[in-house]
């Protein structure tokens, strides 16, 4: 056994797929975080989606009144929605009511946690798959060796995260929306005096980080995995909230880390594939020292955004 | 009625609003789960009323009650520290593992050794060492857990919410590895592979607990046990602890104040450091007395919550509902503790998942949170009413040595503080970094 049975073309591939859920989810809290907002509740966000995607495929399929791709958009939208109803209820939490934001993000969870798990339960009961979004092979390109599998052999949701990265980077960075955004982040006093309305933006980065954490959960139970379970996730949330700090907040950076532990968990998996004689635990736990390592290295060089999970109080 | 009697009326009035935020959630989790239910097609009435008999119907209910309280008290003591530390610990689950780990490891070398001569004529005291022992080694072993994430916080500035959380996911993987490993039951090595460590002799048991009422004594036929004794027991210490000795108000001061309590020479790294140790302790108690106390032996099913059931997670929705004050996290302890167990019976009665519960804690969470607005308006209001007329509050009595300008608005109880510290959920970098100590 050589390096060679370790980085195999599919690991690689597994690793870009593996990274959906993270980009979706982590891009979506840099924009709550960039405007101030520290949203904890993403993982709970992600199974209510994860959910709400896989059960919208699962009665258009079981029903069979829905033309299958029909079918897996209304999944898609479904989990946008409910994604979008959690991140708005988290702002009205943590702008309107000036929660504290690290513990109402835990309830958020929690909530989402318990409540997936219950619907499930109720509606559903036993772990059932769907046909979820299928690899898309394209011409020619997919019949490249290696590179055919390594790139252009996964399911849309896959490139559209992807697409997603620059499309972050481009309105935080270059547009008037984003340049709110920053502004209240860094300074909400000053974007205050300027007539920017802190709790307007607020609002719209924390509805779009929950739509994104519903997409982020949709990926994985109609895209990845095709089904759903109890605590589908398994904390792919937090990590997606460490992967912003040790991004610094910049969505190629942040994106960067997303692959970065994605590769470091398809290795894990290759590992046990393989059967190397090294335990599954430490493989298991591997991604989750890297990232406090990389967060002790992180936030050392980062400049985190200066109103984060302060709440703003117009001054009299 | 003279002017002292309505000075004392009001600061009690005053101390009664202080449990709005606590109040003012129970009923929107009430309201909230009733329209879940109702959704689900079950009838909120008889799902309360069958929680309800699950949890304090029977004496052996009530029992069991307990036996899922302690845990969540255990921890929540430690929340509570850490929060009003202004360290926010969500690593409840990985700290009470490691201090199931350790204690459970002592515990079974002890049992194993052979009682020294002397000892031997005195029946019970190598017991009470075993026992002992264990206790202190879950301790630190949740306390180093625990401290890990406060020394990274202080001196690297990694936010505490990130780390304990990773530190919770490493502490499962450790787990599993230990039971199926070195701490796997010889017993059972090759036949199956629920990993679990052998049964733990009598003498490294804790002592089932019955009230001397009646015959037979009250829950005498029970799993109540003694861990339950001593998570009150330390409610009250650390309540002494925090308000009435100079550490507990040099960590307050830390969580109210971080910049103050620099400036007034407070070492705020250590308090950091020393918030997240004693945090990371209780969880850590947590879980060596679930295994010394009910379990006899540490087991998982290989999930994260496999072997704590999640208890490090309702610690937190404890200590918040009990108001950030150990001695409220008892009574707190005990409704959740009611929850779950009452929760199993109404599953099993109208056929609604008891995952109800960890929905409606987050809610209650949520609410808590939220709810601390009207608190914070209210101590604004007092501020100004101070200025005018003479103070209600006696000052601070506990400061010892640390007289400084602070001067925190604590009185005697200390849930007429808000809940929270300021900003100091966001691991910024800077925070430890103008200590002036």
């Amino acid at each position: 056994m050589g390096l060679d049975d370790i980085f195999t073309a599919s690991v690689f591939a597994s690793a870009i797929r593996l990274a959906t859920p993270y980009i979706f989810a982590a891009l979506g809290e840099t924009f709550a975080q960039r405007s101030g907002v520290l949203n904890l509740g993403v993982d709970g966000i992600m199974l209510m989606g994860a959910f709400g995607g896989f059960y919208a495929v699962h009665l258009a399929q079981t029903a069979g009144v829905m033309a299958e791709p029909l079918g897996l958009l209304m999944g898609v939208l479904v989990a946008l929605i409910v994604g979008g109803l959690m991140g708005l209820a988290m702002a009205f939490v943590s702008v309107t009511l000036k929660a504290k934001q690290g513990i109402s993000g835990i309830g958020v969870y929690l909530f989402g946690l318990g409540l997936s798990e219950l619907l499930f339960q109720q509606w559903v009961g036993t772990p059932k798959s769907v046909a979820g979004f299928p690899r898309i092979s394209f011409p020619i390109l997919t019949d490249i060796p290696i590179l055919g599998e390594i790139f252009f052999h996964h399911n849309l949701l896959v490139y559209v995260a992807f697409a997603l990265v620059p499309l972050s980077a481009f309105v935080l960075n270059r547009t008037t929306f984003g340049l709110m955004i920053r502004a209240v982040g860094q300074n909400p006093e000053a974007a205050d005096a300027m007539g920017v309305s802190v709790t307007r933006v607020r609002y719209a980065t924390t509805t779009i980080g929950g739509m994104l954490a519903g997409l982020a959960g949709a990926s994985l139970s109609i895209a990845l995995i095709n089904l759903f379970q109890q605590n589908l996730t398994a904390g792919q949330g937090f990590i997606a909230v460490a992967l912003v700090y040790f991004g610094g907040w910049r969505p190629l950076t942040v994106a960067a880390g997303a692959m970065l532990f994605s590769f470091v968990n398809a290795l894990q998996l290759q590992i046990k594939v393989i059967g190397a004689d090294i335990p599954s635990e430490f493989a298991v736990m591997a991604p989750y020292v890297i990232t406090i390592i990389a967060l002790v290295f992180a936030t050392k060089r980062q400049e985190q955004p200066t109103a984060l999970t302060k709440p703003y109080e117009r001054g009299e | 009625m003279n002017q002292a009697a309505g000075t004392r009326l009001a600061a009690q009035l005053n101390r009664l609003v202080d449990f709005a935020p606590v109040l003012i959630a129970l009923l929107l989790a009430l309201v909230v789960s009733s329209v879940l239910l109702v959704a689900l097609n079950a009838d909120p009435l008889a799902a309360f009323g069958f929680m309800l008999e699950g949890a304090v119907g029977t004496e052996n209910a009530t029992a069991e009650t307990l036996v899922k309280a302690t845990p969540i008290l255990f921890v929540g003591i430690g929340i509570t520290v850490a929060f009003r530390g202004g360290m926010i610990n969500i690593g409840g689950e990985g700290q009470m593992i490691a201090g199931a780990l350790a204690g459970t490891t002592v515990a079974l070398v002890l049992g194993d050794a052979r009682v020294p001569a002397e000892m031997a004529k005195t029946p019970g005291a190598f017991d009470l060492i075993i026992v002992t022992s264990a206790l202190i080694g879950g301790f630190l072993a949740g306390a180093l857990y625990g401290g890990l994430a406060g020394f990274l916080k202080a001196y690297f500035g990694v936010n505490e919410i990130l780390s304990t959380i990773m530190l919770n996911q490493i502490a499962v993987q450790m787990m599993n590895f230990l039971l199926n490993g070195i701490l796997l039951d010889p017993a059972v090595a090759g036949f199956n592979n629920i990993p679990k460590t052998a049964r733990l002799v009598t003498a490294a048991q804790l002592p089932r607990l019955a009230l001397p009422l009646g015959d037979p004594w009250i829950f005498a036929r029970t799993r109540l046990h003694w861990g339950l004794v001593l998570a009150i027991a330390l409610a009250v210490v650390i309540y002494i602890f925090l308000w009435r000795t100079s550490l507990g108000y040099r960590i307050r001061a830390v969580g109210e104040n971080e910049r103050a309590s620099s400036y007034a020479g407070i070492h705020v790294k250590r308090q950091m450091m020393l918030s997240m140790f004693l945090a990371g302790g209780f969880a850590g108690l947590a879980g060596v007395v679930q295994v010394l106390g009910l379990q006899y032996r540490l087991q998982t099913d290989g999930s994260p919550a496999g072997f704590t059931a999640a208890a490090g997670f309702n610690g937190i929705v404890a200590a918040l509902f009990g108001g950030l004050n150990p001695i409220g996290a008892i009574p707190a302890s005990a409704f959740f503790g009611g929850l779950l167990v009452g929760a199993q019976k109404m599953q099993r009665e109208i056929g609604v998942p008891a995952s109800l519960i960890t929905a409606v804690n987050g809610l209650i969470v949520v609410f808590v949170v939220s709810s601390e607005i009207f608190i914070l308006q209210r101590s604004k209001r007092r501020v100004s009413l101070q200025e005018t007329n003479t103070p209600i509050d006696t000052p601070d009595k506990s400061g010892g040595s640390e007289d400084t300008p602070l001067n925190p608005p604590v009185g005697t109880g200390g849930s007429d503080t808000p809940l929270y510290p300021p900003d100091k959920s966001g691991g910024r970098r800077d925070s430890g970094s103008e200590e002036a100590g």
